[in-house]
C-alpha cells in the first residue's frame, strides 16, 4: 500500500470589534470593525487566497485528479468573502468541482462551544454544514473542531452528529510513544476513525520554512519528500492554517515555488495524496487513542489555555455562555448573529496572557496592545449585547 | 501687598491639579487685594494675566554672580543630580504628565544658553535639574524685583529651593505651600530621598508652612517635625465660574456608581471594587465605572474577573476633557475611597454635577464636606452600604446631591485666599 499524505487548510477570518466604549452600552449595537475586517480580508485574498487557489487547481489538472486537498472554511469567513471579495469564493467553487476538493465540517463561528453547551455545538455544526452545502454543493463528512480541539467526549459528540472523521492535533505528549503518522479510533466510539496531524512535518512548512537560522533551511520539495519516504507511517497529515501561503510566509520565501512543485514529486516517489474522508476509508485503525482532556494544535501545551488559560478569559467566557438559557427562548436573527460572533476563539484568544513562550504568534494578529484592552472592550461589547437579551426576554413575556 | 510666588505650572497648559490650585490663589488673591508676580519655568504666553503678572524663568538670565549667589549656589550644587538619573515625578500628576508628555511627543531636555535656561516646565527625565536650577533663576528674579514685594510664596516641592534662594537673598520671609507629601505618594521604603529632603528643608526655611488640610498639617508636623505653631491649614477651593452642567443621554438604564481619577494604591481602587462586589450580591440594577488609567489598573481588572462581575463593572480608561464632565453627567453616586489625600478636589466637581459623593475620612476633603457621605477607605462593608443606600433611597440621595450642590458653590478661593492673606498679614506683623 502506497503512504498517504493528507493535506488539509484551515481557512478563517474573525469578525472583529470596533473600539466599544462604556460610553456606547446602550446606545449603539454594531459591534464590529468593518473596515478593518474588509481591509485584512481583500489583503489576504490578494496574497493568499487567490494566489494559492491558482496553484492547487492547477496542481490538480496536471496531476490529473491525482492531487487533492482539504479545506475547513468557517462561516464569518464565507459571510465576509460575500460582502468583501466575492472571487474567491468562485476560486473555491472551482476547486470543488475538480472533486478533488473535500470541504470539512466546524463550528459556524470558529467557536469554543464544544467545551460549553451541546447544545449550542451542534446548532453551530449543523449550521456550518447548510452553509458548505449552500456554497460548494458538497455535504461535509468529516469533522474538525475550532483549533482542532479533540476530547474522547466531544469526538463522540461529533460522531453522534453524523462524523465517522475527525482531525484532531498529534503533538508528542499527546501521543505518547504512539505515531500520528497511522489512522486511530475513538476511545468511546471506535467506528470514529481519529486523524492526527503530524506536528513536526506541518510546522516545517508552516512556521519553519522561511527561517533562515533553522539548519534545514532552504527546504525544498525534494528534500521535504525525502523526509517522508525515510520516515514510518502509513499517512502523513499536514493540517495548518491557509494563511500560511503568503501571509505568514510571504510570497519571496519561495513557499508558492514548494507547493507548487510538492505534488509531482511527492507522486513520483510513489506516495499518493488522499482527503481525510479517503484516508479513513481506506486506512484501518491500528487502535484506540484514549484523550479525556481536550488538547488542541496551539501553543507549545498543544491544550485549551490560549483561549482559558487566565482568569479574564474564563470569566468572559463564563458570562457569554451564560446567555445560552435565555437565547434558546428567542429566535430574533441578529441576536443570534451576534450571539454567534462574539463566540469566536479569537476574542479569547486576544486576552492571552502567555506571552513569553509564544507571545510572537500571539500579539502578530492581535489588534490590541495588551490582554487588558482586550477584555474591557469585549466586556463592554458584551454588557451592551446582554441588554439588549435581557430586553427581548421581557419584551416576550 | 504683594507677593513673589514660585509656581511649577498655570493654566491653561497643565498635567495635573497644582496649576488649576494656583490659578485659584492668584485670583482670589487679586480679590481680596494682594498682588502678585508668579513665576513659573516655562511659560507659554496665553495664560490668563488678568489676576496676576506672569514672569517666565526661562526669559532670565542669571544676572552677575556675587559672592552671596555663588555661595548659595554652591548650597544648591547639594542637590544637583546627573539628568541621566532615574527622574523622580511626582505621582500626583505622573499619569497625567506621560500621557501628555506621550501624546505632545515633546523633549525634556534643558538647553542652557549661554545664561539663560530653557525650562521644559514639565516632569521630565531631568526634573531634578531643573528643580535646582529654578531656583538659581529665582534667585535672580528675586533680586531682580526686590522692591516689589513684600514676600515670598512657594508651592510644593518643585519650587522650594527657588523659595529659599529668594529669601535668602532678599531677607523676605517665606511661606510654602503644601498640597502633597512624599508620604501621600506610597509608603516610605519607595520614597524619593532626594524629594524628602528638599521637602524638609523648604518647610524648615519657611517663615509659616501651609498645608490644605489638617490631614496634611498633621503629617507636616508629625512626620517632617515641623513646629506645629508655623502650620496653618488653608483648605483648597474650586472655581466653578462658566462651567454648565452638561445632559448626556444615558444608555443604560441601570445606575451608575462612578470612581474616577489614577487607579492608583493611593487612591483605594481595590476597596471600590470590593464594595462593589457587596453591592452586587444585593442589587442587580447598577453598574459601576472605574474611568482613569494608572499602574493598578491591569490588577484592578483581574480582581473584577475573579470577582465575576465584569459585565456590571467598566472600565472606560484615561477620560479627557469633556468626557470627564460627560462621566459625572452619567453617575448617580461618586466614589473616592482614597488612602491618603492631601485634598481631592474630584468629589466637588462630582457634587456640582449633582452627583451625590462618598469619600474616605482619609482625605482633606472630608474636612471640608458635610454633605459628602463618608466612611473609612478600608471599610468595604460601610462604603457598599452607603452605595446601596444612595440607590434605593431616594430621599437620602436627593438630599445629598441638592445639600452638596449649595455646598461645594460655597468652596470659594475668595474665602479661602482671605485666610491665605491673614496668614501673610501674621507674619508681616511680627
Amino acid at each position: 500500500m502506497k503512504k498517504s499524505i493528507c493535506l488539509y487548510f484551515q481557512v478563517h477570518q474573525p469578525a472583529r470589534l470596533r473600539l466599544y466604549r462604556f460610553f456606547d452600552i446602550g446606545k449603539d449595537s454594531h459591534y464590529y470593525d468593518d473596515y478593518t475586517d474588509r481591509t485584512i480580508l481583500k489583503r489576504i485574498a490578494q496574497k493568499c487566497y487567490l494566489p494559492m487557489n491558482k496553484i492547487l487547481l492547477d496542481a490538480i489538472k496536471k496531476q490529473k485528479g491525482k492531487f487533492k486537498v482539504a479545506f475547513s472554511i468557517t462561516g464569518t469567513t464565507l459571510e465576509q468573502f460575500d460582502r468583501y471579495a466575492p472571487e474567491v469564493i468562485d476560486s473555491f467553487r472551482a476547486l470543488a468541482k475538480t472533486g478533488c476538493v473535500e470541504f470539512l465540517c466546524e463550528t459556524y463561528y470558529h467557536s469554543l462551544a464544544s467545551l460549553a453547551s451541546q447544545a449550542e455545538f451542534e446548532h453551530q455544526v449543523l449550521k456550518h454544514k447548510a452553509a458548505i452545502k449552500e456554497y460548494f454543493g458538497v455535504e461535509p463528512k468529516a469533522f474538525r473542531n475550532t483549533e482542532l480541539i479533540y476530547s474522547d467526549s466531544i469526538g463522540a459528540q461529533v460522531h453522534e452528529m453524523g462524523f465517522d472523521t475527525i482531525l484532531t492535533e498529534g503533538a508528542r505528549h499527546i501521543m505518547g510513544w504512539k505515531s500520528p503518522d497511522y489512522v486511530y479510533n475513538n476511545d468511546f466510539k471506535p467506528e470514529q476513525k481519529v486523524l492526527l496531524r503530524d506536528y513536526a512535518l506541518s510546522d516545517d512548512i508552516a512556521f519553519r520554512f522561511s527561517n533562515r537560522d533553522w539548519n534545514e533551511w532552504p527546504l525544498t520539495a525534494e528534500k521535504f519528500v525525502g523526509w517522508m519516504e525515510a520516515k514510518e507511517g502509513e499517512v502523513f497529515n499536514l493540517f495548518m492554517d491557509y494563511e500560511t501561503f503568503g501571509e505568514h510566509q510571504s510570497a519571496e520565501s519561495g513557499l508558492f515555488d514548494f507547493m507548487a512543485a510538492l505534488p509531482a514529486i511527492a507522486l513520483g516517489s510513489g506516495f499518493e495524496f488522499q482527503t481525510p474522508s479517503e484516508v479513513a476509508a481506506t486506512h484501518d485503525s491500528v487502535g484506540d487513542i484514549s484523550i479525556p482532556q481536550p488538547v488542541s494544535w496551539a501553543d507549545e501545551e498543544r491544550d485549551v489555555t490560549a483561549w482559558l488559560g487566565n482568569e479574564l478569559q474564563q470569566e468572559s467566557f463564563n458570562k457569554l455562555y451564560s446567555l445560552q438559557e435565555k437565547l434558546s427562548i428567542l429566535d430574533d436573527a441578529t441576536l443570534w448573529a451576534d450571539y454567534g460572533r462574539l463566540q469566536a476563539s479569537d476574542h479569547l484568544y486576544y486576552m492571552c496572557t502567555k506571552f513569553f513562550s509564544d507571545g510572537e504568534i500571539h500579539q502578530r494578529f492581535n489588534p490590541y496592545n495588551t490582554p487588558y484592552e482586550a477584555f474591557i472592550n469585549y466586556m463592554n461589547v458584551l454588557s451592551d449585547f446582554i441588554i439588549r437579551v435581557n430586553n427581548a426576554i421581557a419584551e416576550k413575556q | 501687598m504683594k507677593v513673589l510666588m514660585f509656581g511649577w505650572e498655570f493654566p491653561p497648559h497643565i498635567a495635573g491639579g497644582l496649576g488649576t490650585a494656583c490659578e485659584g490663589i492668584v485670583k482670589g488673591l487679586a480679590h481680596n487685594g494682594v498682588e502678585t508676580l508668579f513665576v513659573m519655568p516655562s511659560a507659554s504666553g496665553d495664560e490668563d494675566q488678568s489676576a496676576t503678572t506672569i514672569l517666565n524663568a526661562s526669559d532670565v538670565a542669571v544676572a552677575n554672580v556675587s559672592e552671596t549667589v555663588d555661595e548659595f549656589i554652591n548650597k544648591v550644587k547639594f542637590f544637583y543630580v546627573d539628568s541621566n538619573l532615574v527622574p523622580y515625578v511626582d505621582p500626583e500628576e505622573y499619569f497625567d504628565a506621560i500621557e501628555k508628555m506621550r501624546r505632545e511627543s515633546s523633549t525634556q531636555t534643558t538647553v542652557g544658553f549661554g545664561q539663560k535656561f530653557k525650562f521644559s516646565g514639565k516632569y521630565g527625565a531631568n526634573l531634578m535639574e531643573e528643580v535646582a536650577r529654578y531656583a538659581q533663576v529665582g534667585g535672580t528674579i528675586a533680586m531682580q524685583h526686590k522692591d516689589e514685594f513684600d514676600l515670598i510664596h512657594a508651592h510644593d516641592w518643585l519650587t522650594y529651593l527657588a523659595g529659599i534662594a529668594a529669601k535668602e537673598l532678599t531677607g523676605k520671609p517665606l511661606v510654602v505651600h503644601v498640597h502633597a507629601t512624599s508620604y501621600d505618594r506610597g509608603d516610605e521604603k519607595h520614597m524619593d530621598s532626594r524629594v524628602l529632603e528638599i521637602e524638609k528643608r523648604g518647610m524648615m526655611a519657611a517663615d509659616r508652612v501651609v498645608t490644605v488640610s489638617y490631614l496634611t498639617r498633621n503629617i507636616v508636623i508629625n512626620k517632617y517635625g515641623i513646629d506645629p505653631a508655623k502650620v496653618v491649614t488653608v483648605h483648597n477651593a474650586v472655581d466653578f465660574s462658566g462651567r454648565e452642567n452638561i445632559s448626556v443621554e444615558r444608555g443604560v438604564r441601570d445606575k451608575v456608581v462612578t470612581f474616577l481619577g489614577r487607579i492608583t494604591f493611593q487612591k483605594g481602587p481595590e476597596y471600590f471594587i470590593e464594595a462593589a462586589a457587596k453591592v452586587l450580591k444585593r442589587t442587580k440594577n447598577v453598574r459601576f465605572v472605574m474611568a482613569g488609567s494608572g499602574d493598578m489598573m491591569n490588577r484592578a481588572i483581574r480582581q473584577v474577573a475573579r470577582l465575576g462581575i465584569s459585565d456590571r463593572f467598566h472600565f472606560t480608561g484615561f477620560l479627557r476633557g469633556q468626557e470627564v464632565q460627560e462621566m459625572f453627567a452619567l453617575s448617580d453616586v461618586y466614589i473616592m475611597p482614597s488612602v491618603s489625600e492631601p485634598f481631592g478636589i474630584s468629589p466637588l466637581e462630582a457634587m456640582r454635577s449633582n452627583v451625590p459623593s462618598i469619600i474616605s475620612y482619609q482625605s482633606g476633603a472630608a474636612e471640608v464636606l458635610k454633605y459628602a457621605l463618608k466612611v473609612d477607605f478600608w471599610d468595604v462593608d460601610a462604603m457598599a452600604d452607603d452605595i446601596y443606600a444612595l440607590l434605593s433611597y431616594p430621599a437620602l440621595a436627593d438630599f445629598a446631591t441638592k445639600q452638596g450642590f449649595d455646598e461645594v458653590n460655597e468652596l470659594k478661593w475668595n474665602g479661602a485666599t482671605a485666610k491665605l492673606k491673614e496668614v501673610y498679614e501674621s507674619i508681616l506683623n511680627q
